[in-house]
């Protein structure tokens, strides 16, 4: 599928809370979206990052110029809508060339009602918030005034301290259905007779990517995914062969109620924890988590496997990071950053639980992380019995 | 893993001349991979014939041997120098092609020698088709159907099943030589018959045709522990069914979703790890069906490569270095990323930014060349250019190319209709994109253009919205052009010169560049300047590797320091290449020694000097005089070198000098008169020397009356030309008619020279350095072929060993004269005629020239160095008590200094005809050959044989030597017909060169010319049985008889002489080894050639 279609030239522009000021056009639907401004670094799968439950509230800067090009398909989606709050790209294509595209990412934005802006110095852009750190701002297509735009800017809360979760968390448990994509037959849809009899894996939904949950089911496992309110009780009760925590937006710090639920869970059951969910778990271990100054947004970082000591190119997207220096005793740091040796992985072996804090799932991005989901499949094997001998 | 420290010495083999299809792109990597290893501590010696590289330079390799790149040759190198391993995969398929060779010659055993970067098993597993696909799919990965024939009849089976079109891939290829589609049966016997004698195991594929796919490239790196990370995906805008090498171009890939690209990546890394390169770089080429998404792998380069050199320009990540580190025992994440140094090398790049590259192509060399692309890689260079958008980069592309192109538009108005122009895109030739624009421009829609060329609708769109804007612009008066309009064009990246084109000046007619560039200035629109830094801006970079675009910031603001910008040559192409390069490299060595910030502009992607590591500060720009100037501008350098880049600094000289730009060197005014004949002549006059008698002429009745004058034979050329282009020499005055008419435009501006042509002179290129005060002869080197064959073809050697010494002092003396007089600052090249009545000047260049490397390798003094830092005020004095650059006053005496040369070195060229069927191979006043070797050995005869099997030319030591001679040349040629005869040669001659030789006592036997029918000379050259030819064509016409002798010959890789000068250096090469043969013993002749690096050659002197 393939589409032009004329280009409308509106002016809109972005205002940082610290007074910044971009001018550029306007794209997407007309009006004015607020959020931590952000960025980040993956050259494909716009879609699939534009519909990542973690960018909510996040006003989303590509740094690759060119955005729009594939257009937008049916299969490319991490939620079931765009999550992020806005989108800042140097050169927004306003044509698409892709044989699996249904409609034009303008199309697809003015359906969604989400707002834009292009045509601004975005590598100009990412150096500021590289100097100075992520802020919220505004971008607006409005009739309104640059200075106006930053004051408000300003009076914007911050991300820390703030719990975007119960924004995205699902209201109603609901079973996953669908495998991994298929090139020729795009994804699998499993029956009920396909999933009975298998283990029941439940998800805490801090914000969770489709392409974890296909990935978890691909596992071989049956997957239920629960509100992040639910509790550990709740959970138990459906007798789970393990618990999986997701990615999601904002402070983890904050989502109390999450880390008390893991907390109860500790010991219980075998956990995998993702992004938010990694740092849910380090919460719920005892450490605790600090804001980057911008973040690690992108599909590009090396990660070093501290046991095998092999590299992984992983998928991140994360603003807060669990701080190594807290770590409890017990608590194996299992992943290093090597840009900056943050913490990418824990685990406690004899709880069976683990996490990353980067994205295994990828999607956008390289697959070479997906062992942890295998990963994740044996040590709920090896749980059941294990638990038995201890009791 | 840390480096391994059982191994302690280490041989890198190059990738030997500069040829279509591997170019300098292996001098950037082998420098690289050099630079790497000595930067580790390992003892590295290093084989390459090619003497214009860097990598060659002696103060590089601990030991460098300039000898040719085969397996007798190489074997002895290991036999003398016990490497302890061997780093086979940054010589392109030749340093792949002679490791294999040695291993199965047992050589590698012998001497225990390891493989490191790649095993024999992996590089043989990645050539053999078979082989490739049966692991290929192993992994999962789907191949284009296909079957493997050796026989024709074997080839007719495979073809019933394929079907057409298919594709013909004959194996153990470079730059995929005899390749090509058949789409009809009755093409079917040529092109395989042609495919099977490309091959030289005589084997090929028919495989399933792809055209029209989309076609991907990947560059993955790969360490010992498995860890392994995709640098950069290309993008071919030219869908399957061209070479990728022929192709254009993008980076990153722009046409597909991230799925698509993850399965890519996937692929990769499989195929990569079944393959078993354990460590190092390799490319992977996909073909993508864009209706279905359906992947294809099509092959695999398990070395680094001319993608792997894009890939490193596009991205900032130096794949050669990484991957010499890697094959050491590094693992990817133990090195840091040199452009951000705080973050390790595992990783992969994220660029914020658009690449394009655009290949150039030189047709207009090769008279009677088809013209039509495929799957055989014709062209001869490229040009990469980055923007921040996708038309930015390409229309800065299209502008370095040097093709009088402006943009993707103008320059280059093509009258062709609509309906003409749909013929054009119907097949594939080198200006199918901007046919495409045109057509876009008269209004074709881009689904019909889409439906004919399979270019992705998305390029066609981008292209569109440039060919709208400029219709738009069309006729604006530029005084009333707003900001917004300009900028807008700026950001789409057309040139002030293509704007000038479109807007209306002040008068009547067009705007000017200069105009349009005032206007821009007016309204505060220029350029900012970017950093390429790897990571999209995420990490801090420390390296000020930078292009331009129309933005609101620059990053990497200039220094305060005294710096000099250096321009570079562009784009390779035939006349110029690797030397300018060469010299580009080494003014910013020794500049840099001087203290200068050494500044670099240039957008060839294969060369050292687009290594953000050869200067302080690069930037890959195009070489024309508004991205020049905007460089200027912001840098406000001391001084600005254009004498180094060859002709395309050159050009801009004036235009840079009227701009205020502080150029250094020799001014623009003197090497105005160095061009402008009758200011020339008058010079030359006055200090006394001799030159042809010339005139120039500005219409046809002009040339006329001269030709009158001075009488024929006659050499006429263009005035402002590189490399020989439209030179020829002239018989009679119908033919000169001829050629004002056809070759060339004559106009007041551009006239014509005419020169007396001196036959059966010695030609001598002369290099010299000036400081102003003293002049000093670098090298006086004496041609091969006599004075009619453009130097850059002509094999020649230093020191000259027919000169006597008083010819050399009065050459020097000439030379000196010419460079004070011509106020020369810096280098100088002067050709000169040695002819029965005396020494004529042929002509002065007061700039690098070709020869300037060879004579620096042969000399043992860096004059390139040199030079650039005269220029920079310094004495030859001063820089000589420097001690940096070898002995430089030991030349002010250079007949003495030669005469002390205790070797001989002899460069030979290297010609790509076998990749233009059809062409005449004569060589004339055109350069045609797009490289060299050098052969170095005591004496010349020596030199002679190893620079021709440098050239890839066996010469027999027994066998058929055939002779077609032109009258003039039966004379001298006798001489050396007797010796073959005496050597044992069987004397094969047509009837009447046959006639010739027995009247003067020489039996031979007689054969058929083509058109007396068969058994003629090309039955029995195709049967095999003529060894060596010898062939001096009558005239300049297309005589097809021995034309077609000459380009048989060709194709059957037989040795070819054109000249008779040529064949009696051949001969007595000859003789030598067949005396050597017989001097020796049997025992002592399977003992290896005798090999020398140029280390010690050097210290002989």
């Amino acid at each position: 599928m393939s589409k032009s279609s004329e280009k409308t030239e509106s002016p809109a522009i972005l205002a940082l809370a610290d007074g910044t000021i971009f001018h550029g056009r306007a794209i997407g639907a007309k009006g004015e979206a607020s959020g931590e401004v952000v960025f980040n670094t993956s050259m494909s799968g716009y879609q699939e990052i534009l519909t990542d439950p973690s960018y909510a509230f996040q006003l989303l800067t590509f740094t690759y110029p060119h955005i729009g090009n594939v257009g937008i398909n049916d299969e490319d989606m991490e939620s079931d809508s765009i999550k992020a709050a806005g989108l800042i790209v140097r050169e927004f294509s306003d044509h698409y060339s892709n044989y699996r595209a249904r409609c034009s990412l303008q199309e697809y934005l003015v359906e969604q009602n989400v707002v834009g802006i292009s045509g601004l110095d975005t590598r100009a852009l990412v150096l500021h918030l590289r100097e100075n750190g992520s802020q919220m701002g505004i971008i607006s297509s409005e009739d309104v005034t640059a200075e106006e735009l930053v004051a408000r800017a300003k009076a914007l809360p911050s991300m820390e301290g703030m719990d975007l979760v119960r924004e995205v968390t699902t209201k109603e448990s609901y079973d996953w259905k669908q495998g991994v994509w298929d090139p020729v037959t795009g994804y699998e849809e499993l029956t009920d007779a396909d999933l009975d009899a298998r283990q029941l894996i439940v998800a805490l939904d801090f914000g969770v990517k489709y392409n974890i949950l296909r990935l978890l089911t691909d596992s071989g496992f049956r997957v239920r995914v629960v509100p992040a309110s639910t509790s550990a009780e709740e959970i138990l009760a459906m007798n789970p062969a393990g618990v999986f925590l997701s990615n999601g937006p904002g402070d983890p710090s904050v989502v109390t109620y999450g880390i008390e639920t893991v907390q109860a869970l500790l010991g219980k059951v075998p956990m995998f924890g993702i992004c938010l969910g990694h740092q849910i778990l380090g919460h719920a271990l005892g450490a605790s988590t600090y804001k980057l100054k911008f973040g690690h947004r992108g599909g590009n970082h090396p990660v070093r496997n501290e046991i095998s000591k092999s590299v992984e190119i992983t998928v991140q997207n994360h603003g807060f990071a669990t701080d190594a220096s807290t770590l409890p005793e017990g608590v194996t740091l299992t992943h290093l950053n090597l840009n900056d040796n943050t913490v990418e992985g824990l685990e406690v072996e004899k709880m069976g639980v683990f996490s990353v804090q980067y994205h295994p799932e990828s999607s956008p991005g390289p697959n070479d992380a997906q062992y942890l989901f295998e990963e994740f499949r044996k040590r709920v094997d090896s749980w059941a019995p294990a638990a038995r001998e201890m009791n | 893993m840390p480096k391994r420290s059982d191994i302690k010495s280490i041989l890198v083999i190059g990738s030997g001349p500069i040829v279509i299809g591997q170019a300098c792109e292996f001098d950037y990597s082998g420098t690289q991979a050099v630079k790497a290893l000595k930067e580790e501590g390992y003892r590295v010696v290093l084989v390459n014939s090619n003497p214009a590289t860097i990598m060659t330079d002696p103060n590089l390799a601990d030991r460098t041997y300039i000898e040719p790149i085969t397996c007798d040759y190489v074997a002895g190198v290991i036999e003398r120098e016990r490497p302890d391993a061997l780093l086979p995969t940054i010589g392109g398929q030749t340093a792949l092609n002679v490791t294999i060779e040695l291993e199965e010659a047992g050589v590698l055993d012998k001497f225990n020698v390891e493989l490191i970067g790649a095993s024999v098993e992996a590089i043989k597993t990645a050539e053999d088709r078979q082989r490739f696909k049966v692991v290929a799919s192993k992994v999962g990965l789907e191949s284009a159907r296909s079957r493997i024939c050796t026989t024709m009849e074997h080839a007719r089976e495979a073809i019933k099943e394929i079907g057409y079109p298919f594709i013909i891939r004959p194996s153990r290829t470079l730059g995929g030589a005899g390749g090509g589609v058949v789409e009809r049966e009755e093409d079917v016997e040529d092109k395989v018959n042609w495919g099977f004698e490309c091959s030289p195991n005589h084997e090929l594929l028919v495989e399933e045709s792809l055209i029209g796919w989309k076609e991907m490239e990947l560059e993955v790196m790969r360490d010992t522990k498995d860890n392994a990370v995709i640098i950069c995906g290309i993008e071919n805008i030219d869908p399957m069914g061209l070479h990728t090498g022929d192709s254009i171009t993008v980076a990153p890939i722009q046409t597909l979703t991230d799925k698509e690209y993850q399965r890519l990546r996937d692929s990769s890394l499989r195929l990569m790890k079944e393959i078993g390169v354990d460590t190092g770089g390799s490319n992977v080429q996909f073909a993508i069906d864009p209706e279905t998404g359906r992947q294809i792998v099509i092959e695999m380069n398990p070395r680094v490569s001319r993608s792997s050199a894009l890939a490193s320009k596009a991205t900032g990540f130096p794949i050669a270095k990484i991957a010499a580190k890697l094959a050491v025992g590094y693992t990817l994440d133990e090195l840091p990323n040199d452009i951000t140094r705080e973050t390790p090398a595992s990783f992969e790049p994220s660029i914020d930014y658009v690449v394009v590259k655009i290949p150039r192509f030189t047709f207009e060399k090769f008279e009677g060349a088809d013209t039509t692309l495929g799957t055989q890689m014709k062209s001869v260079g490229e040009a990469m250019a980055i923007g921040r958008t996708f038309t930015e980069a390409l229309q800065k592309a299209c502008r370095s190319l040097e093709t009088d192109r402006t943009g993707l538009l103008g320059g280059k108005e093509t009258k062709q209709s609509l309906e003409e122009l749909c013929e054009s895109i119907s097949r594939l030739n080198p200006d199918r994109m901007y046919q495409i624009a045109r057509c876009l421009e008269l209004g074709m829609s881009v689904e019909d253009l889409h439906e004919r060329t399979h270019y992705d609708l998305w390029f066609l769109r981008e292209m569109e919205k440039v060919v709208r804007l400029e219709s738009n612009l069309a006729g604006t008066e530029l005084g009333a052009i707003t900001r917004a309009t300009l900028l807008e064009a700026k950001k789409m990246g057309s040139s002030d010169l293509r704007l000038g084109e479109l807007l209306g000046g002040e008068l009547l007619g067009n705007a000017d560049e200069n105009s349009v560039r005032a206007k821009r200035h007016e309204l505060g629109i220029v350029p900012a300047f970017k950093v390429v830094d790897t990571c999209a801006a995420e990490f801090a970079s420390s390296t000020p590797y930078m292009y331009s675009t129309y933005e609101e910031t620059s990053d990497a603001e200039p220094s305060k320091k005294k710096k000099i910008i250096i321009l570079g040559g562009g784009p390779n192409r035939i006349g110029q290449g690797l030397e300018f390069d060469y010299c580009c490299v080494h003014a910013a060595y020794s500049l840099n020694d001087a203290g200068f910030e050494t500044i670099m502009v240039n957008c060839n992607p294969e060369t050292v000097s687009t290594d953000y590591d050869t200067s302080d500060r690069l930037y890959f720009e195009p070489l024309t005089l508004e991205d020049v100037l905007e460089i200027v501008r912001r840098e406000d350098p001391s001084g600005v070198i254009v004498q180094y880049g060859g002709q395309t600094p050159l050009r801009l000289a004036q235009s840079l000098k009227a701009a205020g730009v502080p150029i250094i060197g020799t001014s623009p005014d003197s090497i105005d008169l160095t061009e402008d004949r009758k200011l020339f002549s008058a010079l030359v006059d006055k200090i006394g020397l001799k030159q042809s008698e010339s005139g120039t002429a500005t219409n046809e009745a002009e040339a006329v009356e001269v030709a009158s004058r001075i009488g024929f034979p006659l050499m006429v050329r263009p005035s402002f030309v590189l490399g020989g282009r439209a030179m020829a020499i002239i018989h009679t005055t119908e033919e000169l008619r001829g050629y004002i008419k056809e070759s060339v435009e004559v106009s007041f501006d551009r006239p014509v020279l005419l020169d007396r042509f001196l036959s059966n002179a010695i030609e001598v290129d002369v290099d010299a350095v000036c400081d102003g005060n003293e002049v000093i002869v670098a090298g006086v080197v004496e041609h091969i072929e006599r004075a009619g064959i453009h130097s850059g073809d002509s094999s020649f050697m230093l020191p000259s060993q027919t000169l006597s010494e008083e010819v050399i002092a009065e050459i020097q003396d000439a030379a000196r004269s010419l460079a004070m007089e011509c106020k020369v600052r810096g280098l100088m090249n002067v050709q000169f005629a040695v002819h029965k009545d005396g020494v004529f000047v042929i002509e002065v260049n007061p700039r690098a020239s070709r020869s300037v490397p060879f004579v620096s390798k042969v000399t043992g003094v860096a004059w390139a160095k040199v030079a650039a830092r005269v220029m920079t005020g310094e004495t030859l004095e001063e820089i000589h008590a420097l001690g940096l650059y070898g002995d430089i006053l030991k030349f002010r005496d250079y007949p003495a200094a030669s005469g002390q040369i205790p070797y001989v070195a002899i460069k030979e060229s290297v010609f790509p005809f076998v990749k233009f069927q059809g062409v005449d191979t004569v060589l004339g006043p055109e350069m045609r050959s797009t490289g060299e070797v050098m052969g170095i050995d005591r004496d010349a005869a020596g030199a002679f044989i190893r620079a021709q099997v440098a050239t890839g030319m066996e010469l027999p030591t027994s066998g058929a030597i055939f002779f077609s001679l032109r009258d003039e040349d039966k004379d001298s040629a006798l001489a050396l017909a007797k010796k073959m005869a005496e050597l044992g040669f069987e004397i094969v001659a047509t009837r009447g060169t046959a006639a010739f030789l027995a009247e003067n006592g020489l039996e031979s036997r007689v054969i058929n010319k083509v058109r007396e029918g068969s058994p003629h000379i090309v039955d029995e050259l195709l049967a095999g049985k003529i060894d060596i030819v010898v062939n001096t064509p009558e005239g300049t016409g297309p005589f097809l008889d021995s034309r077609t002798i000459r380009s048989t010959s060709t194709q059957l890789s037989l040795p070819l002489f054109t000249t008779i000068a040529a064949a009696s250096s051949a001969v007595e090469g000859i003789a030598q080894v067949i005396e050597n043969r017989a001097k020796e013993d049997q025992a002592k002749e399977n003992r290896p050639l005798e090999v020398c690096s140029i280390q010690e050659y050097l210290s002989l002197i």
